[in-house]
């Protein structure tokens, strides 16, 4: 056992013991006695191996066991708030276990997706319980559940939001990425271009394009199409500088290789500067994935007709419908995670030669 | 003349000055419908080409006004106000820079330590990288108006809402670039320092820090210019408390095309003052670590 899991052990124990002491004192709920009871006998660990398991599954308990207890006081006495410190105490230590194991090979290495998720869980866990727990106002934050039941509540509406902005998003997405693609690829046959474009457009990538918005609104309208402006003017200048990095990255050697089998201009550019170009190009299309969303909603601030997910967000947030806009996030959350995960296997896809992906970590 | 073509800046200032050029030709163009609207009302017939052009620069509401238009608007904005005047732009850039600085220091302060934890636990690392990654693949701009409005309803408002959202942003990079820079020293340097007997104390201060303090640059340039994106759209919900954000929100309502435009470039400018700001004091830092630019 490590320092800091001896630490945590013997803190999760204590905290245990704590919560009994002062959870017996003040009407406990039977489920938190048995976790606090089993919380305490973990210190048996000093004495005899105990499988990291078992703090998993005391963790896990303990979750149920405050979930459960969450509606028995109106106000949380000190006691739970002890439980739910033991609780995220036996979380950690179970990760922290499990991560050694892994490391040094006791466990198999596809474990490790269990890490993360627990983390995820448990904060997830841990907003529920302090957002209801200790009555944080609506308005500041929403609890996970209310967020869920008024996200299953509001299906057609979300949907109707996701399809007016993702239709912004996916057609100024790809307009931009291919316009800064082919623009690259042009401004690669002049080296004059390349010198006078490129600094420009290193510049202009790190200015805040966003702003264009309102300006867009005005030249396109108020439907889609000013949004999907804005996203091909994000869009399109970390495509062109990329694809212009990417073009620069076969070796020399290897032009020369091209140049002694004859190949022509285009050939060269298809089967050997494109293709090294690669990497270069899905760094930008991934990096563009999530600025066309985040151009979307946020140009939806600038007007709307009455549906789009920026528009709910800004319109709910003045009625102070929070769920709803909380809600709203989870939806691009998820889409947003989706696109970006579309884009990353595709590149695993077509970049499987490059030594990132061979290495077997992306 | 073949000497000034193969350097930099001359390219850059010839297609600069092609931008500005295709920018009058298309300010010319997009103002032109209204302005014979106007013309045909006053009753102005046969305006001579010249002339016509002129006015399409000289509009109230331009759909697309001149450089020299929005130049004229930023030269009133910073000196033609005091600077305390809500009218002045020098205000509203004030009030963007402060929430930017803001974010920007506790986004790096809060990307630092992370970084120093997930590099020294195994666990953590496994943890919290990949909800880092997701964290940035979500659209958070998305989140602004609500951390403005919920904060508002609970008392806190003026800066350090707008800091938060440049937070979020701008920790990321610098996360993810510390992560890999506190990385950099090598199994030979660290075996090195272990038979110095350095404690893990001495080993970050003196071996892990000093390596990692180029990337941490890097990703400070990253990290401020979208730390003021992030100001100037949390700025969007808060329509009252001033800032180059409300500037394009109101200009946007009010058809204000120039006043848009002036402060969308004095956006840009400031993004590109506080990226080369970082940029310097990078340079500084490289030098005194013995690195050669």
């Amino acid at each position: 056992m490590s320092r800091l899991q001896r630490i945590l052990a013997v803190a999760a124990a204590l905290v245990s013991a704590l919560t009994l002491l002062l959870g017996l004192a003040g009407g406990i709920s039977v489920p938190l006695l048995i976790f606090g009871v089993a919380g305490l006998l973990t210190v048996a660990r000093f004495f005899t191996p105990v499988s990291l398991w078992i703090d998993g599954a005391v963790a896990a308990f303990g979750a149920w066991a405050l979930l459960d207890g969450l509606e028995l006081f109106d106000v949380e006495p000190l006691w739970f708030w002890l439980a739910l410190v033991a609780c995220w105490l036996f979380a950690w230590l179970f990760v922290e276990r499990l991560a050694q194991a892994i490391r040094a090979k006791a466990m198999p290495d596809a474990l490790g997706i269990v890490i993360p998720v627990v983390f995820g869980l448990s904060l997830l866990f841990a907003w529920e319980v302090v957002t209801r727990g200790a009555n944080v106002p609506q308005v500041l934050l929403p609890a996970p559940s209310m967020i869920w039941e008024r996200l299953t509540a509001s299906v057609p509406t979300l949907t109707a939001d996701f399809v007016q902005t993702f239709k912004a998003v996916l057609a100024g997405f790809a307009l931009g990425c291919s316009a800064g693609f082919v623009v690259a690829i042009l401004v690669d046959r002049s080296p004059f271009l390349k010198r006078g474009l490129l600094p420009i457009g290193n510049f202009v990538s790190a200015l805040p394009i966003i702003g264009i918005a309102p300006i867009m609104v005005m030249w396109f309208g108020f439907d889609w199409p000013s949004k999907a402006a804005v996203v091909v003017a994000m869009t399109f200048f970390p495509m062109l500088v990329n694809t212009v990095a990417g073009l620069n990255a076969s070796s020399s050697i290897e032009r020369d290789l091209m140049r002694t089998y004859a190949a022509s201009y285009w050939e060269t550019l298809f089967k050997l500067r494109l293709p090294a170009a690669a990497p270069f190009i899905f760094n930008a299309l991934k990096i563009n994935s999530t600025l066309a969303l985040i151009g979307a909603i946020v140009a939806e601030f600038f007007g709307t007709p009455i549906v789009g997910m920026g528009f709910r967000i800004s319109t709910e947030v003045g009625k102070l419908n929070i769920d709803l806009v909380w809600a709203e996030i989870a939806v691009a959350a998820v889409a947003g995670s989706a696109f970006y995960g579309v884009i990353a296997l595709i590149e695993r896809a077509v970049t499987f030669w490059h030594p990132s992906i061979r290495g077997g970590r992306t | 003349m073949r000497g000034l073509l193969e350097g930099k800046t001359v390219p850059v200032l010839i297609v600069l000055l092609a931008i500005v050029l295709f920018w009058y030709v298309m300010a010319a163009v997009m103002n032109a419908p209204w302005q014979t609207t106007l013309n045909t009302r006053a009753g102005l017939t046969d305006v001579p080409l010249f002339e016509f052009v002129a006015q399409t620069y000289a509009q109230d509401k331009p759909v697309l006004p001149a450089p020299h238009q929005v130049i004229g608007a930023i030269w009133n904005g910073l000196f033609g106000a005091a600077i305390t005047a809500p009218r002045s732009l020098a205000f509203h850039a004030s009030i963007t820079l402060g929430a930017t600085l803001l974010g920007f220091a506790l986004g790096t302060a809060l990307g630092v330590l992370l970084a120093v934890i997930i590099v020294h636990n195994n666990a953590s690392d496994r943890s919290l990288m990949p909800w880092i990654i997701a964290s940035q693949t979500v659209p958070i701009l998305a989140i602004a108006p609500m951390v403005v409005v919920g904060l508002g309803a609970v008392g806190v408002t003026g800066l350090l809402p707008k800091a938060l959202i440049s937070m979020y942003l701008s920790f990321f990079p610098v996360v993810v670039g510390m992560v890999k820079g506190l990385r950099t020293p090598e199994p030979i340097q660290l075996d090195l320092m272990r038979t110095y007997n350095a404690s893990p104390l001495q080993v970050f201060m003196k071996l892990r820090w000093p390596a990692s303090v180029p990337i941490l640059f890097a990703s400070m340039k990253v990290g401020i210019a979208i730390s003021l994106i992030g100001a100037v759209v949390g700025e969007l919900s808060n329509s009252a408390g001033g800032g180059l954000g409300v500037r394009l929100l109101t200009g946007s309502y009010n058809g204000q095309t120039i006043q848009i435009w002036a402060a969308l470039f004095i956006a840009a400018a400031l993004a590109a003052i506080l990226v080369m700001l970082v940029g310097w004091g990078e340079r500084l830092a490289n030098r005194r670590m013995g690195v050669r630019a």
